[in-house]
């Protein structure tokens, strides 16, 4: 099953995460444009937890027993057993944020443009390596698959 | 006789919660799903979405429509299952068809509670339970204009059903009883807050009041007589008082009965093979650590899944939920989870901060260190963490301190705590 997992220790909080998690999700994937040229930012869905010294980035973590899917109203949060991931699609989502209740790690955050959507890590199954994870200096956010997991953690 | 391994009757968050949870294990056994709606599964708390045209009929739909076939599942609709011989392991549908099953789900959901109102048996008056109310609802409102609509109940659903007819351009009232809205699931501070929010996008709300009677003409309601003597137009009634569990079907028969089906923490009734869960059932709830109605939609997908993994062979129990509602009233949101105050005779300790400026409020519940209960009112994001914390019985103790905090969420928790939510897969 495909999983980032944080490691506080070597955080920086740098929050590059976030930001290429926002040009992924971007209508065209250029970091300039994703910023400054167009009309509807993407949110980014992993978000730096800071206290301190102390910090990581928190996205989806896939759960085996994913309640975030059980508990949606609407069909909106799904699993997808294409990829082995939770999905979730704003198309269907209302906005009425039990997911948000039933994440105990608070990876689910409210789309913040207004939409009255929730926006959820999609793990970034059409690339290799998710976004964040590439991206992270310090190897604090790793793609862990199923079968390797014994030797990542 | 058609005969099924796997036999639910109910097609809605328990019964799918069961089908996809035995697909897990058993691919093929053979499983049918029965119910007395016609229509392919939908979110039923999206009725009011449909109602306020904030989504498109598709939409409403709960899983894709290949979902039956793609799971091996006859969904046999429009039909009523009418009488259990659990003797002899079979149903019996409404058009006499027999159906033998080897293992049941009673996943029969709720049915709305009409009060005994003057006027209700001559005048039209619709509930707010199913997608056919909200059809039904949208054909009245497509066929004559209306002014004013009345909805009796200031709950989730009647707020709800007062939301989609104010998108819809209708005034409407709303009548409650009791002295504020929604005071099952919310306190004193954030019931005030929602009827704010409410009444300032033009909800007129009339809490301590009901109404004695029906009135109008040729069959159709023209209004209310309210319990203080006065007249109210209207030209829509709306009963959204509540659900109770739908229990008819096992009524006289061997099933142990409370307020609803009484399960164990495996969903299995007193009956062998016999299961129930959802708005009909009486399921555990870990706060209380007692069984009691928990009718929500969590609940019912969570309850019906774990009964589906023991129907289907394996044994799990059903230790996850509690009152818990996550809702939005004109996008402005709150959830809220566990106890609103301290019960009769039980000291807790009550965390508060309330921001007027961003009609913002936050309340925590404690005993003996843990967390017995939450309400988060226009600032929701990390409220699952609370609730986890809740479920673990987790000592707060240590951080308690920092609970009451905007952005209070994992990176707060103590390093073991941080560690599960950063690396475990569960
Ligand atoms: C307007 C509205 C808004 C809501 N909003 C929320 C919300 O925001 N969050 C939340 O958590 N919950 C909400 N709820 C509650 C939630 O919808 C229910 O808790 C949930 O649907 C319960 O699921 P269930 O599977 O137990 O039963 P139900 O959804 O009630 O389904 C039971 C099904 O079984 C069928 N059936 C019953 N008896 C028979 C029989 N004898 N033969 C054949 N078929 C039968 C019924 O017709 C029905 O289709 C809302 C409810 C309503 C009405």
């Amino acid at each position: 099953m495909r999983r980032v997992i944080a490691k506080e220790e070597v955080c920086i909080g740098c929050r590059l995460c976030e930001i290429w998690c926002q040009v992924q999700h971007s209508d065209t994937k250029d970091i300039i444009k994703a910023f400054k040229k167009e009309d509807k930012q993407a949110v980014p869905r992993v978000h730096v937890e800071e206290e301190g010294a102390r910090s990581f980035g928190l996205q989806c973590r896939n759960c085996e027993e994913p309640y975030c899917v059980y508990s949606c109203i609407s069909g909106a949060m799904y699993y997808d057993e294409e990829t082995g991931t939770v999905q979730h699609d704003p198309e269907k989502c209302v906005g009425c944020w039990t997911c948000i209740m039933a994440c105990h790690r608070g990876a689910i955050l409210r789309d913040e443009r207004g939409e009255r959507v929730a926006a959820k890590c999609d793990m970034c199954t059409e690339l290799e390596v998710p976004a964040c994870v590439a991206h992270c200096p310090n190897e604090a956010l790793i793609l862990v698959e199923d079968d390797q997991e014994e030797e990542t953690e | 006789m058609r005969h099924y391994k796997y036999l639910i009757i109910g097609n809605s968050a328990g019964g799918i919660g069961a089908a996809e949870a035995i697909r897990k294990t058993d691919k093929e056994g053979s499983m049918a799903i029965i119910s007395d709606e016609e229509h392919h599964v939908y979110g039923r708390p999206l009725i009011s979405y449909y109602l306020g045209d904030e989504i498109d009929y598709d939409k409403i739909f709960y899983r894709p429509f290949d979902f039956y076939d793609k799971k091996k599942i006859d969904a046999i609709l429009g039909k009523k299952a009418v009488k259990v011989d659990f003797d002899r392991s079979i149903v019996t549908l409404d058009d006499a068809e027999e159906i033998e099953y080897e293992k049941l789900l009673l996943a029969t959901g709720g049915t709305p509670f009409v009060p005994p109102i003057k006027g209700l048996d001559k005048y039209e008056h619709f509930s707010f339970i199913t997608l056919d109310d909200s059809l039904k609802i949208r054909e009245r409102l497509s066929r004559k204009k209306i002014e004013t609509a009345i909805v009796l109940g200031g709950g989730l659903i009647g707020l709800k059903a007062a939301e989609a007819l104010t998108m819809r351009g209708i005034n409407v009232k709303v009548v409650e009883l009791a002295d504020r809205v929604l005071s099952p699931v919310l306190d004193e501070q954030a019931s005030a807050i929602i009827q704010d929010v409410v009444e300032s996008e033009g909800v007129e709300v009339i809490t301590g009041h009901t109404f004695n009677e029906v009135v109008g003409n040729g069959g159709m309601a023209n209004g209310v007589i309210m319990d203080t003597g006065v007249k109210i137009d209207c030209g829509l009634v709306i009963i959204a008082i509540g659900v109770r569990p739908r229990i008819d079907l096992v009524k006289d028969s061997p099933v142990k009965l409370n307020r609803g089906i009484v399960v164990n923490k495996h969903m299995e009734t007193n009956i062998p093979n016999v299961y129930a869960c959802g708005d009909c059932a009486e399921v555990y709830d870990f706060l209380s650590d007692n069984f009691r109605l928990t009718p929500l939609w969590p609940t019912a997908y969570v309850g019906g899944n774990i009964a589906g993994h023991n129907m289907a062979g394996n044994a799990k129990e059903y230790v996850w939920g509690t009152g818990m509602n996550a809702v939005d009233f004109f996008g402005f949101p709150v959830i809220s989870a566990g106890y609103i105050n301290p019960p009769e005779g039980q000291e807790m300790e009550v965390l508060t901060k309330i921001e007027p400026e961003n009609m913002t409020y936050k309340k925590f519940l404690i005993q003996d260190n843990r967390i017995m209960g939450m309400i988060f009112v226009n600032e929701v994001d990390r409220a699952g963490v609370i609730l986890g914390l809740m479920r673990d019985k987790v000592d707060v103790s240590s951080f308690k301190d920092d609970l009451l905090r905007i952005d209070f969420g994992a990176v707060h928790l103590p390093i073991k705590l941080r560690e599960e939510i950063n690396t475990a897969a569960v």
